[in-house]
């Protein structure tokens, strides 16, 4: 089975990359981008009979460190 | 004093470190990151800055979870001492035995420059060679070194006086200008300026030697 962590900045918490990628969109002229936010996704390989809570567990002691950064888990 | 460095792959100032420990008089132990333990009789654990894992995930997360990191843990939890530079600081923010957490800097770019800091507090090991309000030049040289912490942590902060330096002209975004902040028990600091980088003549400055002096004589006397 497949896990599918996405990783974000918090809300409230400035996202310097996403406002640069948003700079640059606007320099190419795509107007009305209100905002940009840029995390990352990963994807775990498991083995068969791994549960959500492991995957959860893995977010909180290291793939997302939680004082700045929110996590969403989508098993596949 | 027995200082110990800790060396991850990828660190890259650990014998500035080592040496500026050693210049103050300590004994320094360097400790391989795959180490369980710490040698015995340790006062205080440098953690420096570099890379480690090549900042792989997000800088200092994966070391933060490596072996010696555990022995780091008891080691503060028994009262012991730790000083984290740069990758160190974000090592100890990661680990949560500082508060916050280092984001990419405001500007994007990785900055290498020597920065005016100013002295929050004298009230710790680490500081009491300095007088509060005291300005300071130390070089910083990271990409991020952009501090964070929620409004109640900052408050707390600011109520227990744990920000130990500030810098004079923000580089990198920091909230408040936090360039470094102290734990709860005074005994960790953390901070991204690099004072073993200014610790005597010829580095340009010795504005970061007072921090190695100060500390030697707090242990030894303590």
């Amino acid at each position: 089975m497949k896990a599918r962590v996405h990783v974000m900045l918090k809300n409230g918490v400035l996202d310097p990359q996403g406002e640069a990628v948003k700079h640059a969109l606007g320099a190419l002229g795509f107007d009305g981008v209100q905002g940009v936010r840029q995390g990352k996704v990963i994807e775990l390989d498991l083995a068969e009979g791994a549960s959500e809570a492991s995957v959860t567990e893995m977010c909180e002691k290291l793939l997302a460190n939680t004082v700045i950064e929110s996590y969403t888990v989508e098993i596949a | 004093m027995h200082a110990a460095v800790l060396v991850f792959p990828g660190s890259n100032c650990d014998r500035d470190l080592a040496v500026a420990f050693q210049a103050a008089g300590a004994k320094v132990t360097m400790v391989w990151h795959k180490d369980q333990g710490l040698p015995e009789g340790v006062d205080i654990v440098g953690v420096p800055g570099g890379f480690s894992y090549g900042d792989y995930l997000r800088c200092g997360a994966i070391a933060a979870n490596s072996p010696i990191c555990g022995a780091l843990k008891s080691h503060v939890e028994r009262g012991g001492y730790a000083l984290g530079i740069c990758n160190g600081f974000q090592v100890l923010t990661e680990t949560r035995l500082l508060p916050g957490a280092l984001r990419r800097n405001a500007n994007l770019k990785y900055i290498c420059k020597t920065v005016p800091l100013t002295v929050g507090t004298a009230d710790s090991a680490f500081t009491s060679g300095y007088s509060k309000g005291q300005r300071i030049d130390i070089p910083i040289a990271h990409h991020d070194g952009n501090y964070f912490a929620d409004d109640a942590t900052l408050a707390q902060l600011r109520e227990e006086d744990r920000i130990a330096f500030t810098y004079g002209d923000n580089p990198n975004g920091s909230v408040d200008d936090i360039a470094g902040v102290l734990s709860q028990n005074r005994r960790v600091l953390g901070m991204m300026p690099h004072p073993e980088r200014a610790a005597e003549p010829s580095h340009g400055g010795t504005d970061g030697k007072q921090m190695f002096a100060g500390l030697l004589d707090q242990l030894v006397n303590a």
